[in-house]
């Protein structure tokens, strides 16, 4: 993954918008210790490496600042592997169903 | 000058931004510190129920098939008494352009937006509403801003909602991501002041006005094919605005003895605003967490006075467990073909041991279904728990502990729904009107409308009041 954009390219930046002692005073104890964050995605307005500040125009045309973390940021979700208690489900059923069926 | 972009700052000026961002102005309708007149509101829009559907219409939305879950009703017959198990019908929602329902509620605030000169619209949602503005908004090339709460504090997201960051992405809109807390809400303010964006919140009257069409499809396909009403509507129930477009739909269409029941999963003991408990949920919408707070405080949301009010519509009020959902989710993909996304089942878990209550002739509407993805996804949502410390087992549902296990039915009869009270929800939420407005007393005009807004008759409303050692004036 490459450690450097240049300006126009596809990249993610990270911001604190609140430190903990800006937030809510309504966020339980837990969520009162750590920052408000954001992450946002955009094109570099100027190059710069992963770790530094730069200027991002994004999706919806704003300009906005912030510390770079990834250049060419995707998607790396999954399906996940499989899970064994939901794999025979559908088979227990259809025997059921398939007997249901023979006795009617 | 620059403005004061503070989170209090911002939070005082919340009714200002809100009235511009919403081109509405909702103190029109307020008759007291309770009371407004929630008709007026209502159809404020401006636009009647033919219209929407007009609207709807242009942009691909609604009119969706109402499929009949056959091998899912002879399951319920196989376990219901002789001549009981109603038959299960399900709206295929997912085949709306971003794949929900909502896109129904997204259908109607971006017509608006474009008529009303707004150069793009904005969202505060982490569920599939961000996905329905963005592709609305696709559709009449407005701009769009989604403002999602993805992550806890160690950077790790929600699966299912790093899929809808993807979707809104995939429809050209800008994502602001943000790790857990309430103050989405103030990102949401920031940005509706920054860029001049049309607020399309969840809970306005263009967003709620835009499900009652849902109401109104049901009846008339049942009408059509079964020459009858449905004896229940089972309702996916989070926020309230669900329940309540549907239930007005439904009531629109005359469908007068139809039985209006609300399901959430069953999250108790898991706080929507910890960093901690945030990935020990399975479930990001659909869930007490919402249902729950959302009915016995409706205006706690981005807008003045919230349009979704689920205690004037629900009859019953009941819940399932995530395992039970997962298990749902796995038998309507297996025995029926349809493969759709686990939140939007949760009605469907619930309508399941409910059909059971009723004989063979009746017919129970399960209301949505949603698409699935990868994250979105039993196997994502159930591998991902278990490397939060969720146990995974099959076993009897009963034993289901939010954040702690979840548990998958060994058997298609285990599944069953827990009846909540609507009489405590209701008196929770008297008791919220009154405190959170700090009143001693209350004028019968707004007696009045907690009647309305409750469902109860005015005495028992005052008997509550009483017990809260409120009084009623004149």
């Amino acid at each position: 993954m490459s450690q450097k954009c240049g300006k126009g390219d596809w990249v993610m930046i990270h911001q604190v918008i609140l430190e903990p002692h800006q937030r809510s005073k309504d966020v339980p104890e837990d969520t009162a210790k750590v920052p408000l964050e954001a992450w946002i995605k955009g094109w570099a307005v100027d190059s710069a490496t992963v770790g530094e500040e730069v200027q991002i125009t994004t999706l919806a045309g704003r300009t906005v600042k912030g510390r770079l973390v990834e250049v060419n940021p995707g998607f790396t979700h999954t399906y996940g592997p499989a899970v064994p208690e939901l794999a025979p489900v559908g088979r227990e059923l259809r025997t059921v169903l398939k007997e249901a069926k023979g006795r009617g | 000058m620059a403005r004061d972009t503070s989170y209090e700052a911002v939070m005082a000026r919340q009714n200002e931004i809100m009235k511009k961002s919403l081109g509405m102005d909702y103190e029109q309708y307020v008759r007291g510190p309770i009371a407004f007149d929630y008709e007026a509101m209502m159809s404020g829009t401006g636009y009647t129920l033919e219209k929407i559907r007009e609207i709807q219409r242009e942009v691909g939305v609604g009119d969706t098939p109402l499929l009949e879950l056959r091998n899912v009703t002879e399951l319920v017959r196989r376990n219901a008494k002789p001549g009981y198990g109603a038959r299960i019908l399900v709206k295929d929602e997912s085949c709306n352009p971003s794949g929900s329902f909502k896109d129904r509620r997204a259908s109607v605030s971006l017509y608006h937006a474009a008529k009303m000169g707004y150069p793009g619209a904005l969202a505060a949602t982490s569920g599939n509403y961000g996905a329905a503005v963005a592709s609305q908004a696709a559709m009449r090339n407005l701009g769009c801003i989604v403002v999602q709460e993805v992550y806890d504090s160690r950077h790790v997201g929600q699966p299912e909602i790093i899929e809808k960051t993807r979707k809104c992405e995939a429809f050209g809109a800008e994502v602001v991501q943000l790790t857990v807390g309430p103050e989405l809400f103030y990102v949401a303010l920031m940005l509706l002041e920054e860029t001049g964006y049309f607020n399309a919140s969840l809970y306005s009257s263009f967003g709620v006005a835009g499900i009652e069409t849902l109401g109104v499809e049901i009846v008339e396909q049942c009408r059509q094919r079964y020459g009858k009403d449905p004896a229940y509507v089972v309702v996916t129930h989070a926020g309230g605005g669900n329940v309540t477009g549907t239930a007005r739909g439904l009531r629109k269409a005359g469908a007068a003895n139809t039985t209006v029941i609300g399901a959430s999963v069953d999250l108790s003991g898991l706080h929507m605003a910890s960093d901690r408990d945030f990935n020990r949920k399975s479930f990001t919408t659909g869930h007490t967490g919402f249902g729950v707070p959302f009915a016995t405080w409706p205006d706690r949301t981005d807008v003045p006075k919230n349009a979704a009010r689920p205690l004037r519509y629900l009859d019953r009020y009941v819940t399932v467990t995530q395992g039970e959902v997962f298990y749902v989710t796995e038998v309507t993909a297996t025995v029926e073909g349809l493969e759709r996304g686990p939140a939007g089942n949760t009605s469907l878990a619930a309508a399941i041991p409910l059909a059971a209550e009723l004989p063979e002739d009746e017919i129970v509407v399960v209301q949505e279904t949603e698409y699935t993805g990868a994250g979105k996804h039993p196997q994502a949502q159930l591998d991902f728990a278990r490397r939060n410390g969720v146990e995974v087992r099959r076993g009897d549902p009963k034993e289901n502990v939010p954040g702690k296990a979840i548990v998958i039915p060994e058997s298609f009869s285990q599944l069953h729904v827990t009846e909540m009270s609507l009489d405590r929800m209701k008196r929770s939420y008297i008791r919220n009107a009154v405190q959170r407005n700090g009143l001693t007393e209350v004028t019968g005009d707004e007696l009045q409308f907690l009647s309305e807004d409750t469902r109860l008759s005015p005495e028992a409303v005052q008997a509550v009041l009483s017990e809260f050692g409120v009084k009623v004036r004149g």
